[in-house]
This record gives structure tokens, sequence and C-alpha cells, in this order.
């Protein structure tokens, strides 16, 4: 964000924040050095291709890195107040409560032993104060919120008697049952049909909105980004590489990754001859190259990037991690 | 190369297509264990995973088949490609019914024509095998190359065509990313110099820049050798950019069968009206993907009649009762009551 | 345009492919030995079962007296004690039987001996057992429904009854002259078939799973003969767990061998193996010369022990989930 109203201070702010998983081949720095915002009730979208951290700098903002993996720097501050810090329990305690979290797979999200009527409830009991029948009453309305037909029915089934689609309609019930100002959704829509894909997002836009719940959407899927989030963070090697209104990255993308990325989704308007091809791969976690993580791919790479890392700077409404974008040396900054 | 009947109406053609497929058709039983049915009293439960589809693909063209998720596009990939035996229907490769063809030196010579590759870059190649074995498998197997040296230098072209390096060959599958491996695939595929290749979701699994190299390479490989594609997908944008004609498919059922340009500009079947509507629109242009209601039902018990009535807008009585056929309407062809009867407004 | 792939599996699981060319400093290397050379009981296992395999495999080298050379012993050394008891002496370390043969040598060649029949017998039941998973599994439809009833029919005999069992068939067939003389190949054959059930259960479920992978359709694509397809190239993706198996069936098959020869229905008298020794000392255990049973049985403890610890370790560090 390029200036924040002073009375506004960011729902989530993460601050250069450092992921690491030490191996006995040396250390694997997953999330390097990441900062961003996100403001109340606003979608943030974290677009990146696999291995660029999007998961992670997700799970380490809930807490949820597997050991060895640990957060090696950085702060992560929600509603004003610290958390990567806080010892297990009272993470927990704002975990689910006023994070909540959605992720990729419905089926391993809910417990295949329980009815999701029971899961409902036992959450709903677990974060607020509501007598058993209450709690049943506001489970049965949260299911009726998502969309599923027959909630009083449903409620006493189990979560194979669903389909892939209305799992993930309870996923997100679950979710918001508990009123959180920020959700978490880890690639939604990802192992759902496409048709399936517009509805999923449709419920989980509006009944944010309802709430005035943020989102932070982690997705490789530009499509799902292009018709939800208000922002877009572009993430690479670790690294957020581009950030900016969602108009501004979409259309006008200016770090040369993202201007690679946008051309290589086919359009459904033309036939295109070639899609834009960035060549090569994402390096390794071990063999991330120095100065800029993108230059070995990127055409218009020069010196400078080969040994300076580029930090995020302005340009216009969006910000760059990208020396072509230099103020002081003007945006044609070839050495 | 003459072109053969591209967009569904009848012309006389001097060459025919190089694969041909009339109503083909497959079905799993899917009942439960035999005492368990007797103990319940059910009757046996068969999957019509493909129920009749009929299409055919000219000698170097890319015909698609798209479709979500138990619509039975992969069914019909490994039935094309004899990994599935049909119940029903049959397969023309080439002119000729492949299952009239025995005799194992036939069969064998035919299996040098088409191959396959698969959706899923980490299980299609043997993790135990280096990647010059598997590359050289289609050419030992079918005895093209004699000698070490031959077959050597074979792969290392074949390696140099899908962009990797000769070295590359001395490695395991598990070195290399889910890109490259699906490079090795192609590799492996193009090995017994085929004329047909099939296509499983070959990108449905990969990276979205990772994905543009792919299906860059093949349509270069299919300029440079002349291949004739099958191209599965789920991916609308893919199949737009991939395809010269596209067949919709809806549990087990062409629901409309066009070139592509066609298709896509004016999608006539209600079906494929909404799969084009729930394409992302990144132009940002303020189209808002009209959600649509139901999900795809189960392959085992479908719904009567017309498969998509309970989704679609525009049914009637007509359509729970009564099956539609695949038939020809304005250059495409269309299995829906309503286009038939005209009553559907033209999107 | 073709550069040498640098690889990329940002995954954190993937390491750097060892640059260097030999397969032993490969295997150095690898995350199999990594973990052995930091397990202090994988380690003291494979020193234990080193041991005890040099003492077998050298003891004509090693033992001072061959106790199965009859001419060589006589009643008059029978049943002295160990060497540090009173009179014992250097030419009998851990004492003698009650025939004279020297107990340490006799555990020598007995070790000698349980090995022989106990890898054998595995090697034997992990190939019936592999190929029947593998069929078993690969072909599935009625061969496979035959094969596993069979399978688990067997398994409902605990597995020395069926060693039992067929060596007491072999024993009623062959003419008495001979009994002795084939009584190790029977030995192997009776326990080996009690073992193939678990090898076939497992490379069965092995087999399933892979033989549904992408990379054997395209075989059958490519059009290679089914048997061809089992063997290369399911065979070498089922293998990792028979190795497991084969260890700890390795620790039973021993300890099956010394039942059968304790209860004397093993190898032959003349030719003692740990289990015969245990026995024959158990007569004496109570007039006071316990050392012909219990130094055979410490070694085969030891023995035992130290294989079955192998085996855990080799589970524990090729299960991917646990690393």
């Amino acid at each position: 964000m390029a200036e924040t109203p002073p009375d506004r201070r960011p729902l989530l702010r993460v601050e250069k924040l450092r992921v690491e998983f030490p191996t006995r081949r040396g250390t694997l720095t997953a999330v390097d050095n990441v900062s961003f915002e996100i403001g109340e009730g606003e979608v943030l979208g974290v677009v990146g291709e696999s291995g660029a951290g999007k998961s992670i700098t997700g799970s380490a903002i809930i807490g949820l890195i597997e050991p060895p993996g640990r957060i090696a720097g950085g702060r992560i501050y929600f509603e004003g107040s610290r958390i990567d810090d806080l010892p297990y329990e009272k993470l927990r305690h704002i975990r689910g409560k006023r994070i909540g979290t959605i992720f990729q797979d419905p089926l391993t999200s809910l417990n295949p032993l329980y009815t999701i009527g029971r899961q409902l409830t036992e959450t709903i009991l677990t974060h607020a104060d509501f007598s058993a029948a209450d709690a049943r009453a506001r489970a049965i309305e949260l299911l009726g919120e998502v969309g599923i037909p027959s909630p009083v029915q449903r409620m006493e089934h189990y979560p194979h008697q669903f389909s892939g689609g209305m799992r993930q309609r309870v996923v997100i019930a679950l979710a918001l049952c508990a009123n959180p100002r920020l959700v978490i959704a880890d690639e939604p829509t990802t192992a759902l049909d496409v048709s399936i894909q517009a509805q999923i997002i449709a419920v989980l836009k509006a009944r944010c909105r309802d709430r005035g719940a943020a989102i932070m959407l982690i997705t490789h899927d530009m499509g799902v980004i292009a018709e939800t989030a208000d922002r877009v963070a572009v993430m690479y090697s670790g690294r957020i590489v581009e950030v900016g209104p969602l108009r501004e990255v979409v259309k006008h993308p200016r770090h040369p990754y993202t201007v690679g990325l946008m051309g290589s989704i086919p359009s459904i308007r033309e036939k295109a001859e070639r899609l834009t091809q960035i060549e090569g791969s994402m390096p390794r976690l071990n063999r991330i190259p120095a100065g800029c993580a993108f230059h070995p791919r990127c055409h218009e790479a020069f010196a400078r990037c080969m040994s300076e890392r580029p930090e995020l700077m302005t340009n216009g409404p969006s910000q760059v991690a990208c020396w072509l974008f230099d103020s002081r040396t003007g945006s044609a900054g070839h050495g | 190369m003459a072109e053969s009947a591209s967009t569904g109406s009848t012309r006389s053609v001097p060459v025919h297509p190089l694969v041909r497929v009339k109503a083909l058709a497959r079905y799993f039983d899917a009942s439960a264990p035999l005492l368990n049915r007797l103990l319940a009293g059910e009757g046996r439960r068969v999957l019509h995973a493909v129920d009749g589809v009929d299409f055919e693909i000219a000698r170097g063209r890319t015909l698609s088949i798209v479709g979500e998720s138990g619509c039975g596009k992969s069914t019909v990939a490994r039935l094309v490609v004899g990994l599935y035996v049909p119940t029903r229907g049959s397969i023309e490769f080439d002119g000729r019914d492949i299952s009239a063809i025995k005799g194992r030196a036939e069969i064998a010579a035919l299996r040098r024509r088409f191959q396959i590759i698969f959706q899923d870059p980490y299980a299609s190649l043997n993790p135990r095998w280096r990647v010059r074995d598997i590359v050289a498998e289609p050419i030992r197997v079918h005895r093209l190359l004699q000698g070490q040296g031959a077959i050597r230098a074979r792969v290392e072209e074949l390696l140099g065509e899908v962009g990797l390096a000769a070295v590359d060959g001395e490695k395991y599958p598990h070195e290399f990313s889910g890109g490259q491996r699906q490079r090795i695939s192609i590799a492996r595929a193009l090995a017994s110099t085929p004329e047909f290749l099939v296509c499983d979701e070959p990108t449905s699994a990969l990276d979205v820049s990772v994905q543009a190299q792919i299906l860059n390479l093949m349509k270069d490989l299919q300029r440079t050798l002349g291949l004739t594609y099958l191209f599965i997908s789920h991916n609308l944008a893919v199949v737009r950019h991939m395809s010269d004609r596209v067949g919709v498919m809806y549990l087990g059922r062409l629901a409309e069968l066009a070139d592509a340009e066609t298709l896509f500009r004016l999608p006539r079947h209600p079906y494929t009206r909404m799969l084009v509507d729930t394409i992302p629109d990144l132009e940002l242009s303020g189209r808002a993907r009209t959600p649509v209601a139901g999900e795809v039902p189960s392959a085992i018990d479908p719904p009567s009649g017309c498969s998509f009535h309970p989704r679609c807008p525009f049914a009637n009585e007509r359509c729970k009762r009564e099956r539609p056929e695949l038939r020809p309407a304005d250059g495409v062809l269309v299995a829906c009551h309503g286009v038939e009867e005209g009553r559907l407004p033209l999107a | 345009m073709a550069e040498p792939a640098l690889g990329n599996d940002a995954g954190l699981g993937a390491h750097e492919p060892s640059r260097r060319s030999s397969a032993l400093a490969r295997a150095w290397d690898s995350d199999l030995a990594y973990s052995f050379r930091h397990s202090p009981v994988a380690v003291a296992s494979a020193v234990a079962t080193l041991v005890i395999f040099c003492g077998a495999a050298f003891a004509p080298l090693i033992a001072p007296h061959n106790p199965f050379d009859l001419a060589s012993v006589s009643l008059l050394d029978a049943r002295n004690p160990p060497v540090w008891s009173e009179g014992g002496s250097w030419d009998f370390p851990l004492g003698s039987d009650n025939l004279g043969r020297d107990v340490f040598s006799t555990i020598l060649f007995g070790s000698r001996l349980s090995l022989v029949v106990g890898f054998c017998s595995v090697i034997f039941a992990a190939t019936v057992g592999v190929v029947l998973g593998l069929v078993s599994g690969y072909v599935g439809g009625f061969v496979d429904t035959v094969i596993m009833r069979i399978a688990e029919v067997q398994l409902s005999f605990p597995a020395i009854l069926i060693a039992l069992l067929v060596d007491g068939i072999m024993r009623g067939v062959l003419p008495r002259e001979y009994q002795d003389q084939v009584a190790v190949y029977v030995l192997i054959l009776a326990i080996g078939l009690s073992y193939w059930v678990h090898f076939a259960r497992t490379v069965r479920g092995s087999t399933m799973v892979e033989r549904n992978k992408d990379y054997v359709q395209a075989a059958r694509v490519i059009g290679r003969h089914p048997v061809a397809i089992m063997l290369r190239h399911v065979l070498p993706n089922v293998m990792g767990p028979v190795l497991v198996i084969a260890t700890i069936t390795l620790a039973i098959a021993i300890i099956t061998e010394a039942t059968l020869s304790f209860l004397g229905v093993g190898v032959p008298p003349t030719e003692p193996s740990l289990g015969t020794l245990i026995r024959v000392g158990n007569d004496f255990l109570f007039s006071g010369e316990w050392w012909i049973s219990i130094f055979p049985g410490i070694a085969l403890v030891i023995l035992v022990l130290a294989v079955n610890m192998l085996g855990d370790w080799l589970r524990d560090a090729l299960n991917p989930k646990l690393r």
C-alpha cells in the first residue's frame, strides 16, 4: 500500500518475514524478507507458482510451520499486536477465532468420522460462549448462508456424503463460524471443477464481505485472483516481486516475471500463435541466485541485477522489486 | 493433405481421417461385491463412463475434448490408445478398424503409430529407470534401431527436440521438475515416430509459465513433425489455444462438437455456454461470472433424458424424457432439443 | 536452447544429486547411510551381526576344534566347565558338552548352520512370495483370488506347524538313508514355505498401487509384454519393503530352525545347530552343567536380536513418512 491513512491501522502487517528449513545439507530459505499489509475487509491475492513460498507465508502467519521449519526472522502484527512470538496456547486461541483458515483439500480438512453438525457446533462452542442449542442453531444458519440446501438434514451427514464443492462450502462455514477478522484461504478452489470454482469464490467473497472480514487468498490461479482480489502480491522464490491494486498488476504488470506470467496465460478471447514463454524454471531453494532471484531468466537483466537484491520500490500505485524501476536511475536504469 | 470434414457437414473427401470413432462406449461394473448385493437386495450398478461418442480427427489437426471431472474424457483417451477395450462401438485408425487387427506383428506395427502423454509428470516415468532408458524403450521394443550407438544417438536427438540436453539422459526422473518430466514423456512418445498423439491433460499439473513452455513445444512439434493430436483438458483457455476442433463432453456423451473459433465465439449447447461463462475474465471487463446452479451428477445414476436437464435453464418436458442425439445445426454438431427446436436465445 | 537441465524441485525435500559418479560415494552420501551412521542401535546391531557372521564364516579357521569331526571328539573331554570355573581350561574356553565337543567351536559351526538355513529359507520364501505377489497384484481377478485365499488359509496356521507338516511329509516320503543328507534342504523348504505369505501380501499391495500408475500404462501402450512389464517396470519399484521383511524374516527363520532342531525334527544330530545344542544342553541344566545350554542360547539371542533391530532400523529409515 502506498499510503496508509493515519487512523487506519492495517489488520495484518508482516514485516521482513523469513522462514527457514534447516536440512543436513544446509539451510533452505523458503520465505525471504517478505513484507506486506492487509487492511480491514480487504482481499489480498497472493499469487505465485509452486515453490514460490506463498503457502508457507500463510502457514507462518497462523503458526502452522512444521518443525524443523521455523520463523527465522521478521515480525507479524495482527490487530496491532505481535503474534509470531506468542506461545502455542495464545496463538491457538487467535487461530480459529480471529483468523480463520481454508485449505485446499476439503477431504482432509474435515474429520471423516464426525458429522458436519458436530464439527461445526464444536468449533462454535470452542470460540464462543453459546449454549449447545444456540450453537446448533448457529450452525444451521451458517450452513444456509454458505448455500447448503436442507441444512437441518445435512447437519447429520458425514463429510463423505457431500460432493467436493459442498464440502468446501462446509469448510468455509467452519472458517467463518467464529466471525474472524481475517480468513487465510490456501488454494481453496484448486481441487474443484471449473463450474464449481465460480460458485465457491462467490460464496467466499459474499460471506466475508457481510462480516467485514479480510481475505488472504493464496493461489496459483490468476483467474481466481482476477475476480476476487482488491490487491495482488506476486511471489517468486520466496520474495514478493510486485504488489499493487488488481487492475494495475493484471493489466499493467511491471516486473518482468509478472509480465511473463500474464503473457503465458492463454486467453479465451483470441488464439495467439505462441504464448509468452519464460525460459528455465524457478530456482531450487538451495540454489537461489545472488542479487535478484529472477535475473537468470530475465531478458532485461543487467549488471546490478546479478549482485544486488532489489527491494520493493514504488512505481505509481504499485510496488516493484526490480532495478528497472529504481527511481534514482530512472526506468531505463541499465548499468 | 486434403482437409477432411472439419465443420461437421458432409463433404465427400478423397482422404479418410486419421482417427475415426463411432458410437464408442465403455461401461464399468461399479456393483458392490456379490455378498453385499445379495444381503442388501441391490441390483448391479453400471457406470456409463463413455456412452456413445462419435468424432473424427483429420491428419495434422488437433481435436480437443473438454469437460469436467467425471465426464469421461480420460476414458475416451484410454479407449483410443487401447488401454481399455470398448464395450461397444469402433475405433478406426487410418481407415482400419483396430479391433479387427490381429496378429502380434500387425498389432506391434499399429502401436508404433500412436502414443499417449499422461497428466501426472510424477507417475508417468518409472522412478527407477534412467531417462535414456525411458526414452529408448519404444525404440528397443519395436526394434527400430540396432546397436547401442545408434540408439544413444537417437535418444540424444529426441532429448534435444524437446529442449533437454544430452547429459540429462544419465539422470533419474526425480532430478527433474514437473515441466521437464513432461518433456521427457513427450520425448518418449516421439521415440517411435508416431503420427498420432493422445494427450491426457498434459499440462494440468504444471504451473502456468511451465504450461506455456510445454504448449509452445507441442505446437512446434506438430508443425515440424506433422503430428495429429487428441487433446484432453478441462481448461477451456488452453483448449482454445491448442485446438482446431473442440468436443464438449458431459456425463459420457458429447454435447457439442465444432471448430474452435465457432465454439468459443458462439457456443450453442447450454452446457457449453455455461462452461465458456466460467472462464475468468483476465481483461477485467467487469463481467461477473454467472455461477451455475448444481453440480455434476453421479455417472452411475445419471438423470433421465438429457443428462444436463437438472442444471439447464432451458429444460422442458421433452428434455426430461428423451435423450438428444448429436445433430448438425448451423455447421456445428449439438446434442440439444432446445437448439434443435430453435427455442434457445442465441448467446 | 539445450543447456543441461538444472533441475528444479523447489520443494524442500529435494536435494542436490551427488556429482560424484562413483556408486559407493553416492551410497555413502545417501539419506540411508546418514541415518545408519547416526543411529547407535543400528551400528551396534550391525557390528554384532557382522561378528557372528564372520565367526560362522571363518569357523574352520577360528574354532579350536572341529566338533563335526567325530574322530577328534573324545568322551574323556566330556562336560568340562568353562575356562573361568574350577576345572576349566583354555582348551575348552566355554566348556564341553556331554559328547566331549567344545561348546565354543560348536557354537561357531552351529551358527554357521543356523545362518545358512536361515538365509536360504528367506531367499526361498522371498522368491516364492515376490513372484506370487507380483502375479497376484498385476493380473488380479481370479488368479489373485486363488493365491490370496491360499495365503490366508496358510496364515491361519502357526508357521511352526506348517514347517513341521512339510518336514513330516518329507520324512514320510523319503527313504531313511537319505533323510540325514537332505535334512537341511528339507528344513529350508519347510521354513521357506511357512513364510512366503508376508512377502506375497506386501508385494501384492505395492504391485496393485504401481500397476495403476501412468508409467505402467505407458509401457502397455508401447506394447510391452505383461511379463516384461512386471519384471522390468514394477519389480524394481516394489522391492523396497521386501528388504525390510527379509531382514525380519531372517531372524524368525533362525528361531524357527532352532525350534525345530530343539524339537528334534530339524538338522541331524551329527551336525548340530544352535537349536540342537540348546536341546542337548537342556538335559544337563539341572545337573549343574549349565554351559552346554546357556552359551548357545545367548549366542542365539544375540544373533536374533541384532538382526531384528537392524530390520527395525531399516524399516524406519526407509519409511518416507518418518523422515
